[in-house]
């Protein structure tokens, strides 16, 4: 299968790894500390600091590394549990129908009908910021998504002539969502795991930048662009450098999805 | 042969296919075809799914459908070579001199707009008529055709005629623009068999009438020989044989040719119903939810162990919903199903595994009917490990007698469904069927989908497996040759009630009821004439009224 890899693929999954390679060894690699100020203010890239320094003097460069790691994992672990929540209500509500689909599908649209930014700056302003809590309001909020998705999947599967097979077998639920209509679901949710991923990433830079999400001396691409806004005034780049990671590893991921969504879909023969 | 208005040599088409996990790569899927057609002239494209008919017919419109290209030789329409022809050439050439008819006249009228115009689309466009004239011209063929009110019909949309109509209607349209050439692809194939002759006899009326040549495309061989002139037998993009319908039908040469004219003649001795029934219907009425229709009424039938019911009717006559009501996915409103000699609970979610275990159904896409993302021994093997709690080796070498009972062998354990032909994907449905050793087999038109030599097959597989097994089939069909083939007993089914029951022998012999007579006279018979006679008698019988 790898030797098929296309070349956008490939490229994808290069620069991907790359960046999660870097979140993973953040520590190891990083030249400096973390919050360590190790020069002047908005220094241009030199030997000792390749990106420069930062609005108070620490390197860009080691920034950027933990930043992309605590970046990385949140949208990880919101993307995870959007996922999972979104996807099994989702398959439940198709395999259920009658008033559990009614009740969870109106409960989603409530929800969506709020802007999610609004409703994650409010819930953050009433509680403690730390990283899970970011973590389940993100993964909450966007699991809305993934429900709609995963709902409108399901309930073409569920009206096959396999699924009514495995009903007419005596299967129970947990059977027919999971070993029938979860692998046939797969393609649509693989391609939104990608998107989803990006939003999450934005999500969190989003409210970072606001100040309500990463809080400081923690750094992530988000604040990092933050703190560095006013120097764009007097032309230093330092904001734009995480702006061009999030852009990038948008690209990159959304190149793997298309090709694991192409492998998928080869695989079901007519369908998809 | 020069002066013939369609002339095809050594035509060939290819295509580019994309095996999962291999490089894409070009094979040829018509090699090197030739025949002639003069004007006037009907000639017969007979073969299985993929034999390249159809693809052969779109050629005559220098046409490939999907992916398939149009690689080599020559197709000659009114003497010049439209595969090399100009892409403005074509475009006059397709809808004004060449005409195409679909299957399913259903998708492809746009429902948004009233059936004249549609009609009158390609002669107005191609300049051939003004719109009154077009109008006109459609007025007459819907009268040619036998459609009811020619003069209004045109002023309904597609979704307001019945689906006979539409396929007249869709003739009706192939031939406005005074085409030289008409494409007839399955025409009648989605249609019940009553309605199938009307539409036929239309089409033949109308061939005959306005003298266009015409190319008819089916897998038919029965229908085929009704309406054409010359026969064509396909096979894999090959020519077979190509002769007069007199000696194809009568003297085939080719052996392969000789097995579609000698197909549906199973002989099957009738059993007489011997002990307790294992399956006793009794006063069932059904009604679909929120409706205040009885889709059932007050159905009465039995069926022996080791014996086959057949459940006849057209589309629409509630046989697939007695199916459902058996198996529980639609609870009954009144009445009582008896299943070896117990009552079975309404609710198919209440009943106990063993009534689940011993009522199996196969249906009629075996496509839709398996997980695609399973394997084959996955799909077998589930009831086993279900209902026997086999697990391991054990469940592998039942898995593989399994296979080997339905003749599919070494290797099938690992294949996914996309990797199996129709055949075989529907052998595979049969097998997980006895997986779980059941008492009774519903078969919901488990052929209707598949090739008439493939579905002999399989109806050869269940008569075996019924004798070794001694499994009942409750078998729903619209097909009286399958009837004949593997029925003890039959219910004739119309409008959600029995109107004709009992033995195999008894139903198929005089005197009929009216709608009996009707569908038995309505199988098309593999013999020239036919539908000539089958017309003549229903005009006598209605002059005799």
């Amino acid at each position: 299968m790898m030797k098929n890899i296309p070349l956008t693929a490939l490229v994808g999954l290069i620069i991907t790894s790359l960046y999660f390679a870097a979140a993973l060894l953040a520590s190891w690699i990083a030249p400096y500390g973390m919050a360590e100020i190790v020069g002047d203010v908005w220094e241009p890239s030199s030997a000792e600091h390749l990106l420069g320094t930062d609005n108070i003097g620490r390197d860009l460069l080691t920034r950027m590394i933990y930043g992309g790691q605590t970046t990385i994992f949140i949208a990880t672990m919101g993307t995870i549990l959007s996922f999972v929540t979104g996807s099994s209500l989702g398959f439940l509500a198709a395999v259920l129908g009658g008033w559990a689909d009614q009740l969870l599908s109106r409960t989603v649209d409530l929800i969506m009908a709020i802007p999610s930014l609004i409703m994650a700056l409010v819930i953050l302003a009433m509680v403690p910021v730390t990283v899970p809590v970011l973590i389940l309001v993100m993964g909450f909020l966007d699991a809305t998504r993934v429900f709609r998705l995963a709902r409108s999947v399901a309930v073409d599967i569920n009206v096959m002539d396999y699924v009514e097979a495995a009903r007419l077998r005596g299967e129970g639920g947990a059977w027919v969502i999971f070993r029938e209509i979860l692998p046939n679901a797969l393609s649509p949710l693989v391609a939104e795991l990608g998107l989803r991923f990006i939003f999450m990433v934005l999500f969190i830079s989003t409210l970072s930048f606001l100040g309500l999400g990463v809080q400081p001396p923690l750094a992530d691409w988000g604040g990092i662009v933050k703190e560095n806004k006013d120097g764009i005034v007097y032309g230093i780049g330092a904001a734009l450098y995480p702006a061009i990671a999030i852009a990038t590893l948008a690209i990159s991921v959304n190149l793997v999805a298309d090709w694991v969504l192409n492998r998928t879909t080869s695989l079901k023969g007519g369908r998809g | 042969m020069s002066d013939g208005m369609l002339k095809v040599r050594g035509l060939k088409i290819g295509a580019t296919v994309y095996p999962p996990g291999e490089k894409p790569h070009d094979i040829d899927i018509v090699h090197g075809v030739s025949f002639d057609l003069e004007q006037g002239k009907v000639l017969g494209l007979i073969g299985e799914s993929g034999a390249g008919k159809s693809t052969i017919g779109l050629a005559a419109m220098a046409y490939g459908r999907g992916g398939v290209e149009l690689t080599g030789g020559e197709v000659w329409v009114n003497g010049r070579d439209i595969l090399q022809s100009s892409k403005g050439d074509l475009r006059s050439l397709r809808g004004g001199e060449v005409t195409y008819v679909s299957q399913s006249a259903a998708a492809s009228f746009n429902p948004a707009k009233q059936i004249m115009e549609q009609v009158t689309e390609a002669a107005i466009t191609h300049g051939k008529f003004s719109k009154a004239e077009a109008e006109s011209r459609a007025v007459e063929l819907f009268d040619k055709l036998g459609l009811p009110d020619p003069q209004n019909i045109g002023k309904r949309y597609p979704h307001q005629v019945s689906g006979g109509q539409l396929q007249r209607c869709m003739t009706a349209l192939a031939l406005c623009p005074e085409p030289d050439l008409v494409v007839f692809d399955e025409p009648t194939t989605a249609l019940d068999v009553t309605t199938q002759i009307d539409v036929l006899m239309a089409i033949k009326d109308a061939i005959r009438e306005t003298g266009v040549a015409a190319l008819y495309i089916t897998h038919d061989l029965a229908v085929v020989a009704q309406v054409s002139d010359d026969i064509m037998v396909l096979k894999m993009g090959e020519m077979v044989e190509y002769g007069t319908v007199d000696q194809i039908i009568n003297a085939p040469k080719e052996e392969y040719t000789q097995a579609l004219v000698s197909v549906r003649s199973i002989d099957h001795e009738e059993k007489a119903p011997a002990g307790v029934p294992v399956l006793k219907v009794e006063n069932i009425t059904a009604r679909y939810k929120g409706t205040n229709f009885d889709v059932l009424k007050d159905i009465n039938v039995e069926l022996h162990a080791g014996q086959t019911l057949a459940v006849v009717g057209e589309s629409g006559s509630g046989k697939s919903t007695l199916a459902r009501v058996i198996t529980g996915l639609l609870p009954q409103k009144g009445g009582n199903v008896h299943f070896a000699g117990r009552d079975l609970n309404p609710v198919m979610r209440t009943r106990p595994r063993e009534d689940l275990r011993e009522l199996q159904m196969i249906y009629q896409m075996a496509d839709t009917a398996m997980n695609p993302r399973q394997t084959v021994g996955t799909i077998i093997g589930r009831p086993l490990e279900f209902y026997f709690g086999l697990r391991g080796a054990e469940k592998q070498k039942r898995i593989q007698e399994l296979l080997d009972e339905i003749e599919l062998g070494q290797g099938f354990q690992d294949r996914y469904p996309a990797e199996l032909s129709g055949g075989q994907k529907q052998r595979v449905c049969i097998a997980r069927a006895l997986a779980a050793k059941p008492k009774l087999i519903i078969c919901d038109e488990v052929t209707s989908a598949l090739d008439p030599l493939v579905a002999d097959g399989i109806l050869k597989l269940l008569l075996d497996l019924q004798k070794r097994e001694d499994v009942a089939y409750l078998f729903i069909t619209h097909d009286l040759a399958t009837v004949r083939a593997i029925a003890d007993s039959i219910a004739v089914m119309y409008q959600g009630e029995v109107v004709r029951y009992g033995p195999k022998s008894e139903v198929l012999a005089p005197p009929f009821d009216d709608y009996t007579d009707l569908l038995l006279s309505s199988v098309p018979e593999m013999k020239l004439g036919w539908l000539e006679s089958v017309i003549a008698n229903r005009k006598m019988a209605s002059a005799g009224n």
